[in-house]
C-alpha cells in the first residue's frame, strides 16, 4: 500500500510513526505531490503531526549518532521523490535493528541515503564555493543563486561565520526565500522584486561604485592565472560544471 | 591608486605567480572570534578553476617580480626581458579584502621576487600579514613563502600570522639545481623548512602544557619541484620527496610538470609540450604513499625507476605482485583491501563496515562504488564464479586496457588488443 505525506519532514516522521502502529507490511511513501491514485493499491493520507514527528526523532537520535541524523537530513533535503522513500525504509530498518545498523552498507537504503547525502553535501560545498557577491549601493552583499537541492540551510552558518562584519543575502530563486545576515542574526526573508529588475545580476545603479573595479580586477586575475600550454577544457568543465557558470563572476563576458 | 595601473601591476604579479602550483587552502584552523572577515574552512574550498584545470582558491600573486638571481626556470628571472613591477603593501591588503568579501577566494598566497636581499623582501611579506591580521580583522588564510636566507626572527615572526608556509626546491636533486641555478643549493631550502618545522613542534609541545598560546604555520609547510626540466628519473624524485615527508613532516609535495619558458640549451625548448602525464603519475604515487600505506621502494626502486606511463602505479604494482592475489573481499584486513586496483579509500571503509552484517556480493561492491570492472581480477567475494584458469599479470594488464580508455591518449594507435 502507499502512505502519501505532504512532503514535509515532520510528515515523514509522522509516517513512520503511522506504520509501526498499524504495522500494515509494505508499504511505500509518496509525497502528495507526486503521488497518483493507482488502480489497484490501497493508500492512506498521512497527517502531519509534530507530537509523533518528536518522538520519532528523538527515536532517531538514540539510535545515530550526529553524522547520521545529518546524512537523514542532507537526504531529505534533497527534495528527490524516490529518497523519501528511501528516509521512510532506513527509518523502519534502523528502529527494528540493532544499534549500528546503518553501517551494513550492504542495505539498499543506507547505501542510497549515503549518496543522496553525498549529492546534497557536494551541492552546498559547490554554493560556498561558486557564490559571487555583489556589494550593493545600500551596503549589502547580494548573491541570488537556483541549487539543485535545498541547501540554503546547510550553508547559512557557514556564510555567518566568515562574513561576520558584513550584511549579506543569499536569495534562492527557485524555491523563493532567503537568508539575510544583520551583523548579528541570520533571518528567512522572501522579496517581491519588482518587475525589471534583474534578480540575479542587479543592474549598475544598484551596485556600489567600487564593485565594477573589483568584477574587472577579478576577472583578470582569473585570466592570469591559467596556463595556456596546459590548456584541459574537459578537466575544467569537470570542475565547473555548466550550469554553474552563471553564477560566477569570472565567467561573464566583458 | 589608478585604476590601469593597479590592473596592469595585477596582470604581471599573477603571471608571474602562476608556475606556483599549490592552491591548497586546507588544514586552516583560525576561527573568526573577533567579529572580523574569514574563517577557515578544515578541507579548504576551490573557489574555481582556471581552463587548464587547476583549483583556484588563492589569491596568488608575487610582491613584485623584481629579482637579483638568474634562476633558468624562472620567467622571473635577472636576465628575462619581462614587465617589471611591484605591489605597495596597501594594494595587497585591499585586494586580498575585496576579493575575500566577495567570496572570490579563501585567502592570499603571497610570493615575491628577492630584491635587495633576503631580509628586505621577508620584511614586506611579513607587514602584509600582519595589516592583514593586526588592522583588517581578517582571519582568512595565508599561505607564505619562506624567503631563503631571511633572518630567523622575520622568519619565526611570520609563523604567527601565515597559515602554510613554503619554499620550493625546486629542481628534484642538487645536481639538477647546480646546473639550472648555480647560485642556490638545496641547503638553502634544508635550513629554513627545518627551522619552521622545530617552531611547529615546539608550539605543539607548549600547548599541551600552557592553554592560550598562539597558533604557529597551523596548516604546515609545503614543497615544490618542478618535473621534467632536468633528467632525473622518477624514483629520483620520489625518493627526494618522500625523505622530505618524514624529515620536515611536510603536509604536501608539489609537483609541476616544467612549462619551457626559455631557450637555453640546458633545457626543453619553447614549445614543447609540459609534461602532464607524468606530472599525474607522480600525484598518484604520492597519495599512494600518504593513504594507501605504499612505501616509496615498493613502487619505484632499481629494477622499476620510473613509473609505467599507460597504467597507474597502484595496478602496476599488483600485476608485478601476484601472489598477494587474489584478496578475499570478506575476510582481508583494510591494509590489504586498500591495496587492490579499482578500490579507494572510501570503498574500503565502507566494505570494512559492511561485511560485518553478511558477506558481500558482487552487485553491494558495485554499489558501495568499488570499480568492480578493474577490482574482479584481483578479488574474491560471496559470488565470485569459478574460474579455472589463473592468468599472468602481463594478460591482466591487457584485459584493463582494453576495456579503459587513458584521457591522455588523443589516438588510441599504440593500444592495441592482444587478442
Amino acid at each position: 500500500m502507499n502512505y502519501i505525506f505532504d512532503g514535509s519532514l515532520p510528515g515523514l516522521l509522522t509516517a513512520v510513526f503511522e506504520w509501526f502502529e498499524r504495522k500494515p507490511g509494505k508499504v511505500v511513501l509518496k509525497s502528495t505531490e507526486m503521488f497518483q491514485p493507482e488502480a489497484f493499491a490501497e493508500s492512506l493520507l498521512v497527517e502531519s503531526n509534530s507530537d509523533k514527528a518528536d518522538r520519532v526523532w528523538k527515536g532517531l537520535q538514540k539510535k545515530l549518532k550526529k553524522d547520521w541524523l545529518r546524512i537523514f537530513y542532507c537526504s531529505y533535503l534533497s527534495e528527490i521523490p524516490e529518497a523519501y522513500n528511501h528516509l521512510f525504509q532506513f527509518t523502519i530498518y534502523i528502529f527494528q535493528n540493532e544499534l549500528g545498523a546503518q553501517n551494513n552498507y550492504g542495505n539498499e537504503h543506507v547505501i542510497a541515503l549515503a549518496k543522496y547525502a553525498k549529492s546534497v553535501e557536494r551541492e552546498k560545498h559547490r554554493m560556498e564555493a561558486f557564490i559571487r557577491f555583489q556589494h550593493t549601493a545600500d551596503g549589502i552583499f547580494y548573491t541570488g543563486v537556483d541549487p539543485d537541492f535545498n541547501v540554503l540551510p546547510l550553508i547559512s552558518n557557514h556564510f555567518k561565520n566568515r562574513y561576520a562584519d558584513q550584511q549579506w543575502i543569499i536569495y534562492d530563486l527557485k524555491r523563493k526565500y532567503g537568508l539575510h545576515y544583520n551583523l548579528s542574526t541570520v533571518e528567512e526573508i522572501t522579496i517581491n522584486f519588482t518587475n525589471g529588475v534583474n534578480s540575479k545580476n542587479p543592474s549598475a545603479i544598484l551596485l556600489d561604485e567600487k564593485e565594477e573595479l573589483y568584477s574587472v580586477l577579478w576577472k583578470d586575475y582569473f585570466k592570469s592565472a591559467n596556463i595556456v600550454a596546459r590548456k584541459n577544457t574537459k578537466l575544467h568543465v569537470q570542475h565547473v560544471p555548466k550550469r554553474y557558470w552563471k553564477y560566477l563572476t569570472e565567467k561573464q563576458l566583458s | 591608486m589608478s585604476f590601469d595601473r593597479i590592473r596592469e601591476k595585477l596582470n604581471i604579479l599573477a603571471d608571474a605567480a602562476k608556475y606556483d602550483v599549490s592552491c591548497s587552502s586546507s588544514g586552516g584552523t583560525r576561527k573568526n572570534d573577533n567579529k572580523g572577515l574569514g574563517d577557515s574552512h578544515s578541507s579548504g574550498i576551490c573557489h574555481t578553476y582556471t581552463e587548464d584545470g587547476r583549483c583556484v582558491s588563492l589569491l596568488k600573486i608575487l610582491l613584485t617580480n623584481h629579482c637579483i638571481y638568474d634562476c633558468l626556470f624562472c620567467v622571473s628571472r635577472k636576465s628575462n626581458d619581462v614587465k617589471r613591477a611591484a605591489f605597495t603593501v596597501d594594494e595587497v591588503v585591499e585586494l586580498t579584502m575585496n576579493f575575500y568579501r566577495r567570496n572570490y577566494i579563501e585567502g592570499l598566497f603571497l610570493s615575491s621576487g628577492i630584491f635587495k636581499n633576503a631580509d628586505f623582501t621577508m620584511e614586506r611579506l611579513l607587514l602584509v600579514c600582519k595589516k592583514l591580521r593586526l588592522e583588517q580583522n581578517y582571519n582568512g588564510y595565508i599561505h607564505l613563502k619562506t624567503i631563503p636566507g631571511a633572518s630567523d626572527e622575520l622568519i619565526k615572526e611570520a609563523g604567527l600570522y601565515a597559515d602554510r608556509m613554503s619554499i620550493n626546491l625546486e629542481m628534484p636533486t642538487e645536481a639538477g639545481l647546480k646546473l639550472l641555478a648555480p647560485e642556490k643549493s638545496h641547503a638553502d631550502v634544508i635550513k629554513p623548512l627545518a627551522f619552521v618545522q622545530q617552531n611547529i613542534s615546539q608550539f605543539a609541545a607548549d600547548k599541551k602544557l600552557i592553554k592560550h598560546i598562539p597558533k604557529f604555520v597551523p596548516a604546515g609547510q609545503s614543497t615544490q619541484m618542478v618535473i621534467g626540466a632536468t633528467p632525473e628519473s622518477d624514483k629520483d624524485i620520489m625518493y627526494t620527496a618522500s625523505a622530505f615527508y618524514k624529515n620536515f613532516a611536510l603536509k604536501r609535495v608539489y609537483y609541476s610538470g616544467y612549462v619551457p619558458i626559455s631557450n637555453d640549451s640546458r633545457m626543453p625548448i619553447l614549445g614543447t609540450q609540459p609534461p602532464l602525464l607524468r606530472e599525474n603519475r607522480l600525484y598518484q604515487t604520492d597519495w599512494l604513499m600518504r593513504f594507501y600505506g605504499f612505501k616509496v621502494q615498493e613502487i619505484l626502486n632499481d629494477a622499476n625507476p620510473n613509473l609505467d606511463v599507460d597504467i597507474d602505479p597502484k595496478l602496476s604494482w599488483a600485476i608485478r605482485n601476484m601472489q598477494h592475489f587474489p584478496v578475499d573481499i570478506n575476510k582481508a584486513d583494510y591494509r590489504m583491501i586498500l591495496r587492490i586496483p579499482g578500490i579507494g579509500v572510501m570503498s574500503a571503509n565502507k566494505i570494512v563496515q559492511a561485511r560485518k552484517f553478511g558477506k558481500l556480493r558482487i552487485d553491494q561492491l558495485k554499489k558501495i562504488g568499488v570499480a568492480y570492472n578493474r577490482a574482479k581480477h584481483f578479488i574474491t567475494c560471496a559470488d565470485t564464479p569459478y574460474q579455472i584458469k589463473d592468468y599472468q599479470g602481463t594478460q591482466i594488464k591487457a584485459f584493463i586496457m582494453a576495456d579503459s580508455q587513458s584521457k591522455y591518449l588523443k589516438t588510441d594507435n599504440n593500444q592495441m588488443l592482444l587478442f
